[in-house]
């Protein structure tokens, strides 16, 4: 198994709003899904999942209705509100602009070892 | 949905945790047996990975963001259960906070009705007093300087960011309808309740057109008067009173509880009717003006018009108005000596207050200590420090409201007895109650109270190094107690000791003031305000006979033995202060020293038994025509003339009611002799006098006042009888006599100075009691403070003390190392408390009148402090003494 990353703070929201845009998804198919999606780089810790899913219910970025898996039993399934897709655009955005520039520092620093 | 559904839905919410955190870890078991793991490790691991349920659920919680309300919830639950649980404890905590808090909440609403309450006017921030200045006034002892009605008229006519009115306090006698009676009444300009926007309670306030000398005369009656006088019946609108010798007619009634100026007078009347010498000269200042700020104007706006008008007076009436400036002030009500007087008792039942709070968080010590290891345990369970410490306040505060309604419950109901006992009159005594103000402190008190002695138990909860105290038995883990549980018992003694010192203080001062001489002889002496018949006021040549006539009529009822008119009685009754001057170059008003001066009549030492030191006092030989004549009194004497003879000496009193000066406001130029010399009068009562700032008396001859002084003077004209029998049993009888031929004239205010003595101490005589009570109540509670602090700590030291008697221990070397202990924690509060009460002496000082600074107080009080204290800690002293080892060893 390749080597796990730890997610930096205050990234799991972001991941969490993104996969919840994906469509109405209970919280372990969300896990899931992150764990998939990322290749299983990165490792979601379960125990901080629920919280952050009833934080982000709370303030308004999702929505919960209890409703029937296709195994035929009651789950919670999130979905991403208009609120939530706003904040997800926002974050995402200022992520990449993070990223990007984490990125062009880091080709620079190689540039100037040359 | 909001914070409040999901409360009240937090069971279904709770529920619906539980599912969905369930179906995860069913769902990741199932997604693991599937990829053949074997079912009961698949179970493992799932509950594994999502950690501690109980942690998530906590954390699922705390997102949910109401967490703090249902942690009151159960907090509050929680300390129900405690409270039920010792109802022993939570009775004697809450009484005793019940007291404190009601103590301070009575005092809260005296401060608060009394000194910080707005005016019970509409929007009475919009209210000013207009106010004249001149260098030379004496604001500390004439107070703020009124208005000429002449300047009053000039500044209402500029004025535009103001609506003035005047007023002028007035009395004068009611002849009709019959009995004749004595009345305060005010003179008023008509724009008066307009400007307080005062609605009358029936007909009409005055009309501008009726505010000219000649208008016809009418009245508005006062609510109290038209109720005691004509039972408030509304056929009195339109009948007709004589008051003065003049008759009005009732055009109004005044809404209930109307006062100005602390005074519900009887009579309101139109000022501008009133012809009097005294109104129609910028000289005198008679007149007192209120005003609103008209809307939109701002004080400052108002001052520069008052400025300017005040300008422009000062030089268009120079000889008048020269150096007069006008001031505008936010309109409050003097209520002199009362601040310091209430500030101090507010001061003192705090002191009660802090003690009843030091005692119940001994008491919550205590008990925390005990409760130590359950509070380790919820540590160990996973609750944060700050878990417990707000449990341990939600605690304390429910104790403290609990404490603050009972509290409420005895302010509402001791309030108005409290306020009987106030001696003399508390001003706005009728705007003092328990109102939302007072209730908002008592709520604001009950809680801080509850953090205040709830904070040090919640502290000590056991945070860290809970092993030990999880392992050991409860009793050997509260050592550290034992400093905090000091410092309670140390700040009960301290406080206590300032009360007690405060009330030795006072105790002894009015002793020393008791034993004081008043001066005079106060047996037999009746002294009365005195109203000559309004038809002789109007004609000042028939005064003089006139007070003749009643001296004469008063020496003819049985038991009288002498007869004097005066016009400021001993005791503070009235006040007439005059500059003088040893020579013919008198300094500005404000550089001369002043005397307290009276006009008298030949029987003055007889009535009032002052002893004559040296030279004459008046008699029949001293007239208008002959030599004017003064007697002082030995500290004038001494003041004025240094130990030289005062006999012959002149004196240049430039305010006397001399014949010389041409126009009644101009300066009396010519001397007066000096005749005799009398014994000092305690005149501002036998506490107050040592320390008054005009103590030097002097008497002129009524006979010598120049007539025109004579209608002011005889307004003010009390009469004094000396009887040889009880003065009060011969009051009808001078009353009927002095009615005179006209049967109008109304002997009032009668007083004996026995009395008047009796009260010049009441303030002293009340604060001596209240003291007294609180200092017993504080000595009561530091007793119970120390002896539940010192059972509880000998309790913890069973094992020792069995110990000890075991191996041979006296029971009065076990006696003594619990006395050492409290000992230590008592001396250490006397020390404490001794510099505070050093302190709270000098306050006392300042703010009591004939206080003395009285080092036996200290003398006297800490030994019983102390001796009480030994005593509340002997029980459980003797107690140690008595532990049977076995049984003491057994224990843990």
């Amino acid at each position: 198994m390749p080597p796990k990353s730890e997610l930096p703070q205050g990234t799991l929201d972001l991941l969490i709003l993104k996969v919840a845009a994906l469509g109405p998804l209970h919280g372990y198919a969300i896990a899931q899904r992150l764990q998939q999606v990322s290749r299983d780089v990165v490792q979601v810790p379960q125990g901080s999942l629920y919280p952050a899913l009833h934080r982000l219910e709370n303030r308004g970025f999702l929505e919960a209705d209890w409703k029937e898996t296709e195994t035929g039993r009651e789950a919670k399934f999130y979905r991403l509100t208009r609120k939530g897709k706003a904040q997800l655009e926002a974050e995402a955005a200022s992520w990449e602009r993070l990223a990007e520039a984490i990125g062009v520092i880091l080709r620079l620093s190689e540039g100037g070892a040359k | 949905m909001n914070w409040l559904s999901r409360l009240v839905r937090r069971r279904k919410m709770e529920q619906q945790l539980e599912k969905e955190l369930r179906f995860h870890i069913e769902e990741h078991a199932a997604n693991l047996i599937a990829a053949g793991v074997d079912p009961d490790e698949a179970r493992r691991r799932a509950r594994l990975a999502i950690g501690g349920p109980e942690q998530v659920k906590e954390q699922c919680r705390d997102a949910r963001g109401t967490r703090w309300l249902e942690d009151l919830w159960y907090d509050l639950r929680y300390a129900l259960r405690a409270v039920r649980q010792q109802p022993a404890f939570t009775a004697v905590a809450v009484l005793t906070l019940a007291l404190g808090i009601g103590a301070t909440t009575v005092m809260f609403s005296l401060v608060s009705g009394v000194l910080l309450k707005p005016l019970p006017y509409f929007e009475p921030d919009r209210l000013v007093s207009v106010n004249g200045h001149t260098d030379t006034w004496n604001t500390s002892v004439y107070g703020e300087q009124k208005l000429a009605y002449l300047d009053f008229l000039d500044c209402q006519r500029d004025a535009h960011s103001l609506d003035m009115a005047a007023t002028v306090y007035n009395s004068g006698t009611l002849s009709r309808p019959e009995p004749p009676e004595y009345v305060d009444y005010f003179e008023i300009s008509p724009e008066l309740f307009s400007a307080l926007r005062v609605p009358l309670e029936l007909g009409r306030a005055f009309l501008p057109e009726e505010d000219h000398i000649g208008a016809a005369p009418v009245a508005i009656l006062g609510y109290s008067f038209w109720q005691s006088r004509f039972g408030g019946r509304a056929d009195v609108l339109g009948s007709s009173l004589v008051l003065d010798a003049k008759s009005y007619t009732v055009v109004g009634i005044a809404p209930a509880g109307f006062r100005l100026y602390g005074d519900e007078p009887e009579v309101y009347t139109p000022l501008g009717q009133d012809g009097g010498g005294y109104l129609h000269n910028r000289a005198a200042q008679p007149v007192r003006v209120v005003a609103r700020l008209r809307p939109g104007a701002t004080l400052a706006q108002a001052q520069a018009e008052l400025t300017l008008t005040g300008q422009r007076l000062s030089q268009a009436f120079a000889d008048t108005n020269a150096g007069r400036s006008l001031r505008a002030k936010p309109l409050r009500r003097n209520v002199g000596e009362t601040r310091d007087t209430l500030w101090l008792l507010f001061g003192a039942v705090s002191l009660i207050l802090l003690i009843t709070c030091a005692n119940v968080a001994s008491l919550l010590l205590a008990r925390a200590v005990s409760r130590e290891r359950e509070l380790a345990m919820r540590v160990a369970l996973g609750a944060t420090r700050e878990r417990l410490v707000r449990q341990c306040l939600t605690e304390s505060s429910l104790l403290g409201l609990s404490g603050g309604l009972a509290g409420v419950f005895l302010a509402a109901n001791g309030l108005r007895p409290f306020l009987s006992f106030w001696p003399g009159d508390l001003p706005r005594a009728e705007e003092i109650q328990i109102d939302w103000r007072v209730l908002l402190f008592a709520v604001a008190v009950s809680l801080l109270s509850g953090v205040f002695f709830g904070l040090a138990p919640a502290l000590r909860a056991p945070f860290r190094d809970l092993e030990p105290i999880l392992r050991s038995g409860e009793r050997s883990a509260a050592r550290s107690s034992r400093h905090l549980h000091g410092t309670f018992v140390v700040s009960e003694v301290a406080l206590a000791i300032v009360l007690l010192v405060g009330a030795g203080m006072l105790a002894r001062s009015l002793l020393y003031d008791s034993s004081l001489d008043p001066g005079l002889d106060v047996r037999n002496l009746l002294v009365a305000r005195m109203a000559l018949s309004p038809a002789v006021l109007a004609d000042p040549s028939r005064i003089p006979a006139a007070w003749q006539d009643i001296i004469d009529r008063a020496h003819r009822v049985p038991g009288v033995q002498a007869v004097t008119t005066v016009d400021i009685v001993p005791m503070r009754s009235g006040n007439n202060q005059l500059g003088y001057w040893t020579a013919a170059d008198v300094p500005p008003e404000n550089r001369r020293p002043l005397v307290l001066a009276s006009s008298a009549t030949p029987e003055y030492l007889k009535v009032t038994g002052i002893p004559l030191i040296e030279g004459r006092f008046f008699n029949d030989h001293d007239r208008m025509d002959s030599e004017p004549v003064v007697v002082v009194d030995e500290v004038l004497a001494k003041n004025a003339f240094a130990g030289q003879d005062a006999i012959g000496k002149n004196l240049w009193i430039p305010e006397m009611p001399c014949a010389q000066p041409e126009h009644a406001y101009a300066e009396c130029k010519a001397p007066y002799k000096v005749v005799g010399v009398v014994g000092h009068v305690r005149y501002w009562g036998l506490a107050g006098d040592d320390q008054a700032q005009v103590r030097a008396q002097l008497y002129y001859p009524l006979a010598q006042v120049a007539p025109r002084f004579l209608p002011r003077w005889s307004q003010l004209m009390s009469i004094a009888v000396r009887t040889d029998l009880p003065p009060l049993t011969l009051l009808e009888s001078l009353r009927q006599e002095l009615r005179g031929a006209a049967g109008d004239q109304v002997l009032y205010q009668v007083r004996t100075m026995e009395q008047l003595e009796h009260n010049s101490l009441s303030q002293q005589r009340f604060l001596l009691l209240l003291f007294s009570i609180f200092a017993g109540l504080a000595l009561l509670l530091a007793c119970i403070g120390i002896y539940g602090v010192l059972a509880y700590l000998t309790g913890l030291r069973v094992p020792e003390m069995g110990l000890r008697i075991a191996l041979g221990a006296s029971p009065a070397s076990v006696q003594w190392l619990v006395l050492r202990q409290s000992l230590s924690m008592i001396l250490f509060g006397v020390v404490l408390g001794g510099s505070a009460a050093v302190a709270a002496a000098r306050l006392l000082i300042r703010t009591v009148e004939g206080m003395r600074p009285e080092p036996s107080a200290f003398a006297l009080v800490i030994p019983v402090l102390i001796l009480a204290a030994l005593l509340a800690s002997w029980l459980p002293a003797l107690r140690a003494s008595r532990i049977d080892p076995i049984i003491a060893l057994r224990h843990d």
